[in-house]
């Protein structure tokens, strides 16, 4: 094609984008005269072109749209809806036009006789009156009561009628002032903070779009206008356009580059004295200056990918009667051209989305006590290394009711797998194929294809979506994906003799997992897992996924790497972990892109290939979601022997063993001896920025001066404690059965444990100590008497000992008969502990209504009833601890 | 007799199990021998896996296996016939690599109707040499992606 219309064809392009959302900025501020004058002269520049290159039809609709917006320059014309429709619409049909020429390389045929009549009716003030389309004769117009304009020699014939010459325009231009730019001051702001230069305006010189809401306040004219309008011209000079293949080009041979580099590090590293590190140090900096450079070239305003997105939201409001904001923020975040390309799409998709089901009518929001106009918000900033895009709406919301029933329609999961989901599980129903609840499917957001390809192209280019909804508040979608495709950080792991690289985005942290270490690998009927901070992390053998034999690593230990992707955390166990690299990601050829675990490959510094995991894939492998999977085990924890606990061993004072159980233990922790400093007669150590206070569990508070000193650290709530112990031995689990009681301050009585006699200490005395400072103030008065009401013969065997552990003088009866009889016989507690419906119904009975109940039970949600404090769930035992101590706290003031 | 030029195609030969085997000399960019496959866990059979060529990687496919025969001892050489499909680099594992033949239409036959699905879909055609038969690989079809394999 003829470069010069292959260049026209781009430029206006992005003229007629501009025009768009200028447009759609100066109809909701008819008074925002620059917007106007910009509207003005980018179209008047389009037909002066057009007229140059010969392309009569395009001129002759861009010379009607210009006729009618003079009109609104003049003052002669209100720019309402109608007018600005139609000014649209003249855009449209140029689109319309344009795109014919880029295909044929000529204007395609056609009639615009219609749409040029109805600019010129309404400029003229005309109902619909029939005008001939302007003809470029050298002869005025006949039908038009003007008089005939003046020669111009620019053009080679006299003006038509609302035609004013380039001279005339210029000089208004460069006269008028410039629209303001939107937080010109944050623009500067952003530049110095990425310290990325937002140098891509297009060569014509039209101002970057503002970071505006589309209904906003418009650029009020100032001395400031005068100097960006200045600067735009400079702008424009210190840009170039370059063809998108050339920097493609540009791109793989710096790769390339980075590859070969890689090599040469690889090779002066083993050769201890070569002399060429120096000049590798050199290239090595050079390379990673070019890289970043060339990545940069790279780098385009996502703002790009919002340009449409004013023009649909107006056009969505104009159709369905809505009444909509769009409010725009970080526009100048840049993102990788092709990562911009690949989520234009689903952008545009998700505001039609809001705009269409999510925002309701005016009169809805009204009722719902909502301001009728309804906002979308579009937000972008970088983070670590991705960008997040934020996509919010005051709208509707997510109706989880709606959702239920359409999984449940959609046969997606059953009636009681739908009871146990969270409403954010619920929530992610909307991704699945197929899925849409609304009721009417417009043409506007089409069938609910939309959802699941959406989030479909974001994991494809390794990003990943959440979203946030609240029925009758609104719906959020965050979407995060890295800046760039190219080359990316990778950590290095082997599975058998094999090595495979994981994107560093997605690792969250590196576990040694086995014996001698805080973490081993359990296994439950197959499925297996790690401790990791209190939660059970799911973990996959990397060796399983790929069908590779098991190593040991496998079986109990070896390296976890935890993992983070579409929004679920597990760890994958892997043989070894070697050491981070910068790779260039390399596609793999279509026999193997269909490997769901794969995302690519690459060539490492010494040569050799290997296979890019995508996190993604491996997260799939699992069969559960990581909040079904805590359900389960959950259940698996008490599924195991109920009465057995783990106890931790710990040698105090005496060279007997004592006991606690592992459940009330928040840490254990070291501290260097010499940390340890006496308080106001109480001993501390500093600790995560608060004191820790400390005792020792022999009673007798002397703390190691140099040397480790272990300690058994509590916390409840907002306080913590410190509980010394001169060795840490062992732990076992055991059942633990207390068969004496002891009256000895701090030790709650003596089970049988690994054969041997050993103290069970009472940790809640020695915190008490520890809070409290003094260590003769005496043992609570007894220890707090609860009662146990539990009908479920293996919760009561779980609980009971626990209680106990935990400092209560604990009475367990089986059924509402036996706590009748106790009641009947004056028995006093100072809580009561147990089945909710039972609780409940001793209280209605009267029996202890004073005494503050506590609940326990699977479902613990929803359970509360007047006086019950709380519903616990069983294998909540620390919170189950936690809360029966403040409980029996409240009775203390009241019980006998 | 001196071939007609304009109806001749020259071949390059390869051996596969014993096979002779021929591929149009203008779908073959290079012939190499493969150093360092790294192999490819839960890929198809006949994916042999992927190797670097002068910082290209290039996924490599094995004739053997594509054609159903028995794989070759790991001990024994073979070379690779190398492809370029789009930017995509392909190599074609065989036993050996033979001469490079110009034959005409004369010797020219069309796959044999008896041959076993799997081979049928494979071959082009087939062409009569002196001593045994050419057997003319169509490249595409074996590197195929979407590899649906006749019941």
């Amino acid at each position: 094609m003829d470069e010069l219309i292959g260049e026209f064809l781009a430029e206006t392009a992005e003229s007629l984008d501009t025009i768009d959302v200028e447009l759609v900025k100066f109809e909701s501020d008819p008074t925002d005269r620059a917007t106007l004058d910009n509207i003005f002269r980018l179209l008047h520049t389009i037909k002066g072109t057009c007229g140059f290159l010969g392309l009569s039809r395009l001129e002759a609709v861009a010379h009607a749209g210009e006729t009618l917006l003079g009109k609104f320059r003049d003052g002669t014309l209100v720019a309402d809806s109608a007018a600005v429709t139609l000014v649209l619409q003249s855009l449209d049909r140029i689109k319309l036009v344009l795109a014919g020429l880029e295909e044929t390389g000529n204007e395609p045929a056609g009639d615009d006789s219609a749409l040029i009549a109805e600019l010129e009716a309404l400029a003229m003030g005309e109902a619909a009156a029939p005008a001939p389309a302007p003809e470029p004769e050298p002869e005025p117009e006949p039908l038009i009561a003007e008089a005939d304009g003046p020669y111009d020699a620019d053009l080679g014939r006299p003006l038509r009628p609302g035609e004013v010459s380039l001279a005339d325009l210029e000089a208004a231009f460069l006269a008028t002032e410039g629209p303001e730019l939107a937080g010109t001051v944050l623009e500067e702001e952003t530049e110095t903070e990425t310290g990325i230069e937002a140098d891509d305006e297009p060569a014509f010189g039209a101002p970057a779009v503002p970071a505006r809401s589309a209904s906003g306040p418009s650029a009020p004219a100032g001395a400031a206008d005068g100097d960006a309008a200045r600067s735009d011209g400079v702008r424009a000079q210190s840009t170039i356009r370059v063809n998108v293949d050339v920097l493609e080009t540009l791109m793989t041979t710096v790769s390339e580059l980075v590859l070969a580099r890689n090599q040469l590090h690889q090779i002066v590293r083993e050769n201890e004295d070569s002399a060429l590190k120096g000049p590798l140090q050199r290239l090595s900096s050079v390379t990673a200056e070019l890289q970043d450079g060339v990545m940069k070239t790279r780098m385009q305003p996502v703002g790009d990918a919002w340009r449409k997105l004013p023009r649909i939201v107006r056009d969505t409001q104009q159709d369905l009667g809505k009444k909509i904001r769009l409010i725009m923020d970080g526009e100048d975040t840049e993102l990788d051209r092709q990562v911009l390309e690949l989520i234009k799409d689903p952008l545009t998709h998700m505001v039609r989305n809001s705009a269409d089901h999510g925002i309701e009518i005016p009169a809805a929001r009204l009722a719902a006590g909502k301001p009728e106009t309804g906002t979308i918000r579009l937000s972008a900033y970088h983070e670590g290394g991705a960008i997040i895009i934020k996509i919010t709406d005051d709208g509707a919301g997510l109706d989880p009711d709606k959702l239920r029933a359409k999984a449940l329609e959609k046969g997606l999961a059953t009636a009681d797998e739908l009871a146990t989901m969270s409403e954010q599980q619920i929530q992610r129903f909307i991704f699945a194929a197929g899925f849409s609840t609304a009721a009417k499917v417009t043409n506007l957001s089409g069938r609910g294809v939309g959802m699941d390809v959406v989030r479909t192209n974001i994991e494809q280019i390794g990003g990943s979506i959440d979203l946030a909804s609240e029925k009758g508040k609104g719906t959020s979608f965050a979407i995060k994906i890295p800046l760039t495709l190219a080359i990316v950080s990778a950590l290095i792991v082997k599975a058998g003799d094999a090595r495979f690289a994981l994107p560093q985005l997605a690792v969250r942290e590196l576990v040694r997992a086995g014996e001698g270490s805080a973490h081993s690998i359990e296994s439950l009927n197959g499925a297996r897992m790690i401790r990791l901070r209190n939660r059970l992390l799911p973990v996959v053998s990397l060796n399983t996924v790929l069908g590779l034999p098991e190593t040991s690593s496998d079986a109990s230990h070896g390296y976890v790497v935890v993992i983070e992707a579409a929004g679920r955390k597990l760890g994958v166990v892997v043989d070894d972990v070697l050491d981070t690299e910068e790779i260039v990601v390399k596609p793999l050829s279509a026999q193997l892109r269909g490997i769901q675990v794969y995302s690519g490959a690459t060539l490492l510094g010494d040569g050799s290939v290997i296979i890019i995991l995508d996190p993604n894939g491996l997260s799939q492998q699992l069969a559960h979601s990581s909040e079904e999977t805590q359900a389960a085990d959950e259940m698996a924890v008490s599924a195991v022997d109920p009465s057995r606990q783990r106890l931790l061993l710990v040698r105090a004072g005496e060279d007997d063993v004592k006991a606690v159980p592992v459940s009330l233990i928040t840490r254990l922790e070291e501290f260097d001896g010499s940390s340890i400093e006496v308080v106001d007669a109480r001993h501390v150590v500093q600790y995560r920025g608060r004191l820790l206070p400390l005792a020792h569990a022999s009673g007798v508070d002397v703390f190691k001066r140099d040397g480790r000193q272990a300690v058994l650290v509590f916390s409840e709530e907002d306080r913590s404690a410190g509980v010394a112990v001169d060795e840490i031995l062992d732990v076992v689990e055991e059942t633990l059965d207390l068969q004496m009681g002891s009256e000895r301050p701090g030790v709650i009585g003596s089970a049988i444990i690994k054969g041997r006699a050993t103290e069970v200490l009472d940790i809640a005395w020695h915190m008490e100590r520890a809070w409290s400072g003094s260590p003769q103030r005496p043992a609570r008065a007894g220890r707090h008497p609860i009662l146990l009401v539990e009908p479920d013969a293996f919760a009561r065997r779980m609980m009971a000992p626990l209680l106990a552990a935990a400092g209560y003088d604990v009475t367990v009866v089986s059924g509402l008969r036996e706590a009748r009889d106790a009641a009947q016989m004056g028995a006093q507690y100072a809580a009561l502990v147990g089945d909710p419906a039972a609780l409940d119904t001793l209280a209605s009975e009267g029996h202890w209504a004073d005494v503050p109940r506590l609940g326990v039970s699977e479902r613990a949600h929803g359970m509360h009833s007047e006086g019950m404090l709380a519903v616990m769930r069983p294998a909540d035992r620390g919170g189950l601890i936690a809360a029966l101590d403040r409980a029996a706290r409240t009775g203390e003031t009241r019980a006998a | 007799m001196a071939l007609d030029y304009q109806t001749s195609r020259e071949f390059v030969t390869v051996r596969i199990a014993g096979q002779l085997c021929g591929a149009l000399v203008s779908e073959i960019r290079e012939v190499f021998a493969p150093q360092a496959i790294t192999a490819v866990p839960l890929a198809r059979p006949e994916i042999a896996g992927l190797l670097n060529l002068r910082g290209r990687i290039v996924t490599v496919v094995d004739a053997r296996i594509r054609l159903g025969l028995p794989p070759r001892d790991p001990e024994a050489p073979c070379m690779s016939l190398g492809l370029e499909r789009g930017a995509e680099l392909f190599g074609v594992l065989v036993d050996e690599v033979g001469e490079v033949l110009r034959l005409g239409q004369d010797t020219f036959e069309p796959v044999p109707a008896h041959l076993d699905p799997r081979w049928r879909s494979l071959l082009s055609g087939v062409h009569r040499l002196e001593t045994e038969l050419l057997a003319i690989l169509d490249m595409d079809r074996l590197i195929a992606a979407d590899m649906a394999m006749a019941a």
